[in-house]
């Protein structure tokens, strides 16, 4: 799109929910720019370890793949049918209702019908009755099936990485079939033969190396913490502590990488210091785990099992009792629904209690770890913190639930009560469109770089169309969220859609609101612009 | 092309059956062979595919919930939508089983000049697919009079339930019409809806070509051309006792009937049909949402190459000791 950028009427204007051709079997994928991820820099792929480091585009017509890169796939395929109940019963179920079709977001914003999700997993699926079933031997093409070819292996790279495993569609289907898990897996296949991209693979080697996505070195990583606290301390006229890597800390905190280095993320960063300042929070940072996000996730099992193992191996090092988790999306699913099973069991810390209450926070009395909106919501409830609400009365404010915090953990009310404690005007998006429906950004699962802007754009439409409604209804200009892949991608998805509508944090109206001990009279929220008369 | 071939194939088997019988009076072979087998084949294949989805672990605790978390204690949670208790979960798997609670949230997605879009609460897939799926089971279990004297009393109850109305001798039941209503329905949706015909395969169309010929020759059984019930009776007790006989002139019609009730049965465990015992398996209804309470062990958890804090310290140790940074080794 940067060489012909598409105006949002002329986007919107080819979006026809009515298929052009009548059979999917074939496959045909045109990589057009704007709607694809470059392959993963060989230099990285080779870091990893992983197969068939080279130089290659999908829009090659060679994709160089190894020789026997068929049965490669077949074998992976037979291999994680027998590790996951997941994927050999969505193969096998599904039953084709459609439920799913107009629950992606890809495919409201497209209009493309593979982007389906139940055809996005056909795609699979045919492969799958081809090679593994009874009826795909005895009736072939009229059971569904289809022989894997290179076409096939392009299409698949095309469309499972058009889906953000965002698992909208899972709340929607009958059996609660998961793409999410399917794209995960196909991805993982694709891996096998070489087949990434570059933004989940540089990202990845990056954390493995140093810690976080963005590659920052530890005396990168305390610049930019110190630079934070300076900048609050300007703001606010304290300077707040916040130590690095310092044992014997109670609490080990951990939050994405872009929140120390990315905008609108960091004013979330001044409101995590201005808070832990506030209730005199004994926690450190810590360098080599400076990365909540986990962009392993997105591709492989064990790649999310080899990043996410240094939350628990640094909690360990550094001897705190618990973990504190700041605001992220897929770092959260991971956190939920992974962590505990991949690296614990954690007995070396203990069950959480918050040592400025003293709730105990028995749902992650396992795990370990507590989401900060959790630790917040208690903080306010019990009254250890005053929040004035009209300094965020410059803003009109509605709430994006994230993918994986609304639907993997059921984060719904902590945070809503966290925004409506701190600010006069919060207004809810359509029913159909927040909690446990909301829409993905369109840029998550690795699909937020540059080069795939159409798709996501594409993508969002849904969530900035239900914005734009509050926006006209409600008078709505900020955008509030609980994920670093939102903050990052939502604010060209707002310009591109709705316009004139900022993003932030909830920590971020946190920050604005909080009343600390000693600080100056306040003229400016925390990124400067100056509070409501 | 995937609905004409669906419809042939029904087609072809309703005329093996007629020729079978009819032409050939391959009695028993329609009224006791093909039953016994395809019974048979139905138990065993369900099974089997079942042991086949169970050997396969569920590595990861990864359920979808659709409501409020269990976390601090004055925040209610959803116990059904996001049930963090195994009584929870029971609920919520009973709501999806009975009740298709999932699909009866579906919405229909329109996009408006602007662009708009716009979505609309969407029921008809919902009720189209309970009518025929309560209308399939009811008339499973009114069938056991046939196949057990005395009649049991709840079988009983359900047919005096089902012709409630009194319409008609032999009384209609309720069912029997709600079942072809629905069916009809589903085909319709296939054909007509751009985006299902795209996605429907022959397997999609045959079982309810198939499921809406069996309903059509038990109606005319009943209602039109009407088969000797006493015989039927005979053969069905015979079979469910392991006595199987076949008791003459007892119709073509009926051997239709039963030929394409065994193909439906021996294609249960073949084919997309599976969703019956499958949907009891899927992990992200039937896993209740404490993962963070209740540590999920994964079987196969094998052992990744991790970056070490050591080997992190060793080759940033100059750089961390510019910075001041604590180190563990001088």
């Amino acid at each position: 799109m940067s060489e012909k950028k598409l105006k949002p009427e002329e986007l919107a204007g080819d979006i026809n929910y009515e298929p052009k051709q009548r059979v999917w079997l074939n496959p045909a994928v045109e990589f057009k720019h704007g709607v694809y991820n470059y392959s993963g820099i060989p230099k990285n792929v080779e870091y990893l370890e992983l197969p068939n480091p080279r130089k290659w585009q999908p829009t090659d017509p060679d994709w160089q793949l190894p020789e026997n890169w068929k049965q490669i796939i077949l074998e992976g395929l037979r291999d994680r049918l027998n590790r996951f109940r997941t994927l050999k019963l969505y193969m096998d179920i599904c039953v084709r209702c459609g439920a799913c079709a107009d629950k992606c977001h890809f495919f409201l914003g497209s209009g493309d019908p593979k982007n389906m999700p139940v055809l996005r997993a056909e795609l699979l699926r045919s492969v799958y009755r081809n090679d593994f079933t009874l009826a795909g031997k005895l009736f072939g093409k009229f059971s569904g099936s289809r022989e894997l070819t290179i076409d096939v292996v392009k299409e698949w790279f095309y469309y499972f990485f058009q889906c953000t495993q965002c698992r909208r569609c899972s709340v929607f289907c009958p059996y609660g079939i998961d793409t999410a898990e399917i794209t995960i897996l196909v991805r993982e296949l694709l891996n096998l033969i070489g087949i990434n991209i570059d933004w989940i693979i540089t990202p990845v080697a990056n954390s493995f190396r140093t810690g976080n996505h963005l590659g920052i070195q530890p005396h990168g990583f305390k610049d930019s913490i110190e630079f934070a606290v300076d900048e609050l301390e300007s703001l606010t006229g304290i300077k707040v502590d916040a130590p690095i890597n310092k044992k014997g800390a109670e609490i080990l905190f951990i939050a994405p990488s872009a929140d120390y280095f990315g905008t609108p993320h960091y004013f979330t960063l001044l409101g995590y210091l201005a808070l832990f300042h506030e209730i005199g929070l004994d926690y450190t940072w810590s360098s080599y785990a400076s990365e909540g996000g986990n962009f392993g996730s997105f591709i492989s099992h064990d790649l999310m099992k080899s990043l996410n193992a240094k939350m628990y191996a640094e909690a360990k090092r550094l001897g705190v009792k618990w973990i504190l988790g700041g605001e992220c999306g897929h770092m959260w699913r991971v956190i939920n629904q992974y962590m505990d099973t991949l690296n614990g069991p954690a007995d070396f810390l203990e069950e959480p209690v918050s040592p400025i209450t003293g709730t105990k926070f028995e749902n992650t009395k396992s795990t370990k770890m507590v989401h900060i909106c959790e630790f917040t919501a208690d903080l306010i409830k019990n009254n250890k913190i005053q929040l004035d609400k009209n300094r965020n009365n410059h803003q009109r404010i509605t709430f994006h639930d994230s993918c994986n915090p609304a639907r993997a953990l059921g984060l719904i009310e902590e945070p809503r009560y966290i925004i409506k404690n701190a600010c006069n005007y919060f207004f809810e998006m359509p029913e159909n469109t927040i909690k446990e429906q909301t829409f993905c950004c369109g840029s998550g699962a690795g699909l937020g770089t540059d080069e795939n802007l159409e798709m996501r754009m594409r993508g969002g439409l849904p969530r900035a169309n239900a914005v734009k409604f509050v926006k006209e209804k409600n008078g709505v200009n900020f955008l509030v969220c609980i994920c670093a892949i939102d903050k990052a991608t939502l604010p060209p998805l707002m310009d591109y859609w709705v316009g004139g509508v900022d993003v932030g944090g909830v920590h971020e109206l946190v920050g604005n609101a909080l009343i600390m001990k000693g600080e100056k009279e306040r003229t400016t929220d925390l990124r400067g612009d100056p509070l409501a008369e | 092309m995937n609905i004409l071939f669906s419809l042939v194939a029904v087609f072809v088997l309703i005329i093996a059956a007629m020729f079978g019988t009819g032409t050939l009076k391959l009695d028993f072979l329609f009224g006791i062979i093909i039953p016994y087998a395809a019974f048979a084949t139905f138990i065993v294949g369900i099974i089997g595919q079942v042991i086949k989805w169970a050997r396969s672990p569920v590595p990861f605790h990864i359920p979808t919930v659709a409501g409020q978390q269990k976390s601090l204690p004055w925040i209610k949670s959803s116990k059904l939508e996001s049930p963090s208790s195994t009584l929870g979960v029971i609920g919520r798997m009973l709501l999806e089983i009975l009740f298709f609670r999932s699909l009866f949230r579906n919405t229909k997605a329109e996009i408006k000049n602007g662009p708009k879009l716009a979505y609309g609460s969407s029921k008809y897939l919902w009720l189209g697919a309970i009518v025929f799926h309560w209308s399939f089971l009811i008339i499973v279990l009114r069938h056991f009079r046939l196949f057990m004297e005395p009649i049991p009393s709840f079988v009983i109850a359900l047919q005096n339930l089902d012709g409630f109305f009194q319409v008609g001798l032999p009384v209609l039941f309720i069912t029997d019409a709600l079942i072809s209503i629905a069916l009809l329905f589903l085909i319709f949706r296939r054909i007509f809806d751009s985006k299902i015909r795209y996605i429907s395969l022959a397997s999609d169309y045959f079982p309810l070509f198939l499921i809406l010929s069996i309903a059509v020759t038990g109606i005319l059984m009943r209602y039109f051309d009407k088969v000797d019930i006493i015989k039927v009776k005979e053969l069905a007790i015979g079979l469910f006792t392991f006595h199987p006989a076949v008791p003459a002139g007892i119709g073509v019609l009926f051997f239709i009937h039963l030929f394409l009730v065994s193909v439906l049965i021996v294609y249960i465990p073949f084919s997309k049909l599976l969703h019956m015992p499958g949907i009891f398996l899927s992990p992200t209804r039937n896993l209740a949402n404490n993962s963070r309470m209740k540590r999920h062990v994964n079987p196969w958890n094998r052992p990744v190459r991790v970056h070490t804090y050591e080997e992190y310290e060793d080759e940033f140790r100059d750089k961390m000791k510019a910075a001041g940074l604590p180190l563990d080794k001088e």
